[in-house]
């Protein structure tokens, strides 16, 4: 490949990709660090330990619902959404990496001690070291995945709320969360689209993908109120400038999800939320989350000393 | 409306990003037409590939027959005189 002429060459579009060394064709060139160049100090009048806090919030939901996701990986109705599933699975997953090592370098205190030698990076010491209780992710993100419609229901409440979050980080005061929310907005926007087509689709599909639409929205509607309370992490983030109270988003979120269910043609579910205040946020998780972090922890867990 | 068993076939084109042209990469199935960017896009170009996605239905297009190859390319074989092989191209033209 060395001789080739890539300016010349329009054969195939992986031509592109071989920046300059053909050896990392499998994985592509060109990758941009999300972070390239951002000061990555603690601004002044931001408490590291808040920031930390929050943002294991917004890491775990990313995490737990990564796993959940890349639960469909082989499983999906067919080849393409297999794919399209487990891409946002990772894009989640990436969001996650780079929040949870945010927390640790706020706030290190966070981060579970290893044995000594370990060569676990914080962030994956966050991932796989904490127990349940620590884990700061609401419930909504960690209940069972059921069956595509429940999935497409939650994946568009979920990247809606998550995508108005982010657009508001975009300008936080830390210049890491900042960048972080810019990088996951143009993922999340993909995401949210992605569940509105299917939402649309399944909507005006057949008689049993409406039906099964309907009562997916129903299961993950009274679980939605959670993202919106505001625990007191939060707030004190939104004080400081550096976060975004969750309570705020509620309008834009029910504005779009309203435009999405009068293309659907599906009313707006009359069910209470379930529980009050903040659950998942301060540690209060469901049963199914044990369960997922047994199966999401178990190797690494295994190998405090091993080398991935 | 009797209920299709299977989802439409679309072939998918990709335009590198040093491409010029729109490439056939693949094939994929989609409910409809946008659904069928989409899934272009999740399955061709998740390794950074393309700037550009065309998605076509399979049905849509014309193609030529293997049996009709000897009337329709044959006779163009041995017309040496339609190529331009007679005029010296600068060094510093692209994409001939």
């Amino acid at each position: 490949m060395d001789s080739h002429d890539l300016d010349l060459d329009h054969d195939s579009v992986y031509d592109g990709l071989l920046g300059g060394d053909a050896s990392q064709w499998a994985f592509g060139t060109d990758f941009e660090d999300p972070l390239a160049g951002v000061d990555t100090t603690i601004p002044a009048g931001v408490d590291g330990a808040v920031l930390a806090a929050y943002c294991l919030m917004l890491g775990d939901d990313a995490l737990v619902y990564a796993h959940r996701l890349s639960e469909w990986t082989s499983n999906a109705p067919d080849l393409e959404d297999d794919i399209a599933l487990a891409n946002i699975s990772l894009d989640l997953l990436g969001q996650a990496r780079l929040l949870l090592a945010r927390a640790a370098a706020a706030d290190p205190s966070v981060v579970p001690v290893l044995p000594d030698g370990s060569p676990v990076p914080p962030e994956d010491a966050l991932a796989f070291f904490r127990d349940e209780s620590a884990f700061r992710n609401v419930r909504y993100v960690e209940a069972p995945n059921g069956d595509f419609g429940v999935t497409i229901a939650r994946l568009l409440l979920f990247s809606t709320h998550r995508l108005a979050l982010l657009q508001r980080l975009a300008a936080s005061v830390d210049p890491v969360l900042a960048a972080i929310a810019a990088k996951g907005v143009k993922e999340v926007t993909y995401h949210r689209d992605y569940a509105g087509r299917w939402f649309v689709t399944l909507a005006r599909g057949t008689e049993e993908s409406r039906r099964r639409l309907v009562a997916g929205l129903a299961t993950v509607w009274p679980m939605y109120a959670e993202l919106t309370r505001c625990s007191d992490v939060e707030a004190r983030a939104a004080e400081q400038a550096f976060g975004v109270d969750p309570a705020t988003v509620g309008d834009e979120v029910d504005a779009v999800v309203e435009h999405v269910l009068a293309t659907a043609g599906i009313e707006r579910p009359d069910v209470p939320a379930s529980g009050t205040g903040p659950l998942g946020r301060t540690g209060r998780h469901s049963e199914a989350m044990g369960r997922l972090l047994a199966e999401m922890q178990v190797v690494a867990r295994a190998h405090p000393l091993g080398k991935w | 409306m009797t209920v299709q068993p299977e989802w439409p076939l679309y072939e998918i084109f990709v335009r590198g990003k040093r491409g010029l042209n729109h490439v056939h990469v693949g094939s994929l199935h989609a409910a409809d037409d946008e659904m069928a960017l989409r899934h272009a896009r999740d399955v061709y170009t998740r390794r950074n590939e393309g700037v550009s996605i065309w998605a076509v239905r399979a049905d849509l297009i014309v193609a030529s027959s293997p049996d009709e190859k000897d009337p329709l390319f044959a006779p163009a074989g041995d017309k040496v005189y339609r190529h331009p092989t007679f005029y010296a191209i600068p060094d510093d033209v692209p994409h001939m």
